[in-house]
């Protein structure tokens, strides 16, 4: 059996469970298209957010970003798990008791003001197709790497997929399907990783791994690490050039954002009461952290693999029968470049460029002590894909990570797309422009939109593939969420005095001064001389955050208090039980 | 809101005591969110990483590592606490 036949058996196998479940799971009402008839189990409902919450950039591109960034990759890891706790503690419990379908609704409604219900609605399409064309780029790359399918057939596969099930089902197919993907990517994600570990450290645990020995010796595996990629040139893997305001303002940022995404929060209300959705949060954070504490360790176990394999290799060359030539290196004595590494070449995602002419490639980073410049580039995002391959483990574990990958990009994929097709069907038609609008009618343009939206983000996938990494594509999304829509969401619930005019200006603040920096920064000039405090694009939403909430709160403090009946509704919504009567 | 007592439901004062009690727990929970993550990952990194936990510096361990685990702890404290509160006010929940 070889890898071509174990990828295709898990790919075909967990895409037919997916529809599988999206036809056996239809929904029915615009309650069950909306939050899946708000009866989730906690725990189910947990691992639904899990996997809605690990896209591709978790999945493909996180432990590859680590592996480069080293202590830098940290941002990652703190960022998108902290987010839990402020989602516990300030948000979903609040908002599941306030009892209705989408985030724009909340807003609407604590704000008495289609204004801002409108402004909300800019603001979660703005987030969630910023986010869903990394996940169609993921998507892409899991199918070209692995399949020879073509990048954007890839994601016209991608797309159909998700067409059935997300149009079908709604959020109630999505909730079973995504506990479907977990299960799949959780499973394809620590597979390898035991392994690895093994192989590395010699303890089958990676979290233990991480922390011990190297395997054979009494030097622990990071000091280890640190001596390997310093002797190169590089960073110390335990230490990071981006300064430390920078990496404050990057981990609260995406933490902030985490709280403040829309398809994060639609998830709990799907749950029956605001003590089940705090529950949720905890399981959610539970099944996350299952891969987000394994993935430090699988970065650097990366790192390791690569340069023992890559560095100081003898190249073949395409023209060359590459086992004949691999069969005389070694008996020459050399190290031929590994089969894994040719694989991947023609992704464009590896590239050798053989400097100084001696056919070995030479891997080094900036500050070579040997003085010899570097001749290999690798894209980050292989390292999760290529990792089996490299750490030359069985191939249906190759087959069992392309599954994963897709399944995390899928999930995610999908999430968004609930809140695109609910943002447009729910708050712009049902609620703004069309309210006579019938249940039947609301459901028929909720699919519609679903539908709409899904062929854009595939275009997105198609025409985004100038952008940079997955993660750093997604980080973006993370700044928007936090200064446009987190802080109007906060102080809607702990502070009864907040307006409509503070909200709309609160909103409009945060959306607009992190979209013009981001894009600034991002498109018209890189000139990092500039920026703000040496904030970077990706944690300048933490710092315009608080900007959009003093702006919320000034303007509130000199307009009018909310009418009698909203100071009323939250005080409702802080006590459990009230609005569920 | 009126002062009125539901008869099934909480008494006005007791609604406030939960309030204001689950307001002291989230700020006593969130202390210790920053604090591991923001403290002994970020801020204070340069200073743990003197220190170490297996083979790994204490600082970094906490960035990549530690704080998940807290997080975790965090949000079931949070559970257990509210839950309780929630029968001590005889609150629905």
């Amino acid at each position: 059996m070889d890898q071509t036949f174990w990828t295709y058996f898990f790919v075909v196998l967990t895409f037919g469970i997916y529809i599988g479940i999206a036809i056996w799971s239809r929904a029915g009402s615009t309650e069950e298209f909306y939050v899946a008839g708000h009866d989730v189990p906690p725990s189910i409902n947990g691992m639904a957010t899990a996997a809605d919450w690990m896209s591709a950039a978790s999945f493909l591109s996180m432990a590859g970003l680590i592996a480069f960034m080293g202590y830098g990759g940290s941002v990652y890891l703190m960022g998108w798990t902290g987010g839990y706790v402020l989602l516990a503690l300030l948000l979903a419990p609040f908002l599941r008791e306030f009892g209705k379908f989408t985030v724009p609704d909340f807003v609407g409604d604590r704000y008495y003001s289609k204004v801002a219900r409108v402004i909300a609605v800019i603001c979660a399409l703005f987030v969630s197709f910023t986010y869903i064309a990394g996940q169609m780029k993921g998507v892409g790359v899991a199918f070209s790497g692995f399949l020879g399918v073509d990048f954007n057939v890839g994601i016209l596969i991608g797309m159909a997929i998700v067409f059935v099930y997300a149009v079908l089902g709604g959020m109630k197919g999505i909730t079973y399907t995504q506990v479907a993907q977990y299960v799949v990517l959780i499973f394809a994600y620590t597979v390898p990783a035991i392994f690895m570990s093994l192989a590395i450290t010699g303890n089958f645990v990676p979290q233990l791994g991480f922390i011990g020995n190297a395997a054979g010796t009494d030097v622990p595996m990071l000091t280890k690490l640190n001596t390997v990629v310093t002797d190169l040139g590089f960073l110390e893997y335990t230490a990071t050039d981006k300064s430390m305001i920078d990496v404050f303002c990057i981990t609260a940022a995406l933490m902030f954002g985490t709280a403040g995404l829309p398809h994060v929060i639609i998830r709990f209300f799907t749950v029956k009461s605001a003590r089940a959705a705090r529950k949720s949060a905890g399981w959610a954070l539970l099944f996350i952290a299952l891969l987000y504490t394994v993935a430090p360790a699988v970065g650097a176990f990366a790192r390791f693999n690569f340069i023992d394999t890559v560095n100081e290799a003898t190249y073949i060359t395409d023209a060359e029968d590459y086992d004949a030539r691999a069969a005389q290196i070694i008996a020459d004595g050399g190290k031929p470049v590994p089969a894994w590494y040719k694989d991947w070449e023609a992704t464009g995602l590896l590239q050798y460029d053989d400097l100084n002419g001696d056919g070995v490639m030479q891997y080094r980073g900036p500050n070579a002590p040997d003085g010899i410049a570097n001749e290999v580039d690798p894209n980050r995002d292989i390292f999760v894909l290529a990792n089996p391959q490299i750490a030359q483990l069985p191939g249906w574990v190759i087959g069992l990570v392309v599954a994963g990958g897709l399944a995390a990009a899928l999930s995610t994929a999908a999430g968004l797309l609930m809140v695109i097709s609910s943002a447009v069907s729910h708050d712009l038609l049902k609620r703004t422009f069309t309210p006579d609008m019938t249940e039947k009618q609301e459901m028929r343009a909720a699919r519609l939109a679903a539908a709409a939206a899904v062929i854009m983000a595939g275009l997105l996938g198609i025409f985004a593939t100038s952008l940079p990494f997955v993660a750093q594509v997604v980080a973006f999304a993370f700044g928007l969420a936090a200064a446009s829509l987190f802080p109007v969401i906060f102080l809607g619930i702990f502070w009864k005095r907040m307006n409509k005019e503070g909200a709309i200006s609160a909103m409009l603040t945060g959306l607009v001064t992190t979209f013009g920096y981001i894009y600034y920064f991002k498109f018209v000039n890189d000139n990092t001389e500039l920026w703000l405090f040496g904030i970077s694009p990706e944690g300048i939403g933490f710092l315009f955050m608080w900007l959009a909430a003093a702006v919320g709160v000034i303007v509130t403090l000199v307009t009018p208090a909310p009418p009698q009946e909203i100071q009323e509704l939250v005080e409702d919504i802080r006590i459990p039980g009230n609005r569920r009567a | 809101m009126t002062d009125e007592t539901n008869e099934t439901g909480p008494s006005e004062t007791a609604k406030q005591a939960y309030w204001r009690s689950a307001k002291r727990l989230t700020i006593g929970l969130l202390f210790i969110w920053f604090a591991v993550s923001f403290g002994a990952g970020i801020l204070l990194r340069p200073w743990l990483d003197g220190f170490a936990i297996g083979g790994a510096p204490l600082g970094f361990w906490f960035a990549q590592n530690g704080a998940i685990y807290v997080f975790l702890i965090l949000i079931v404290i949070y559970c257990i606490r509210m839950t309780q509160l929630e029968t001590k006010y005889g609150i629905k929940g």
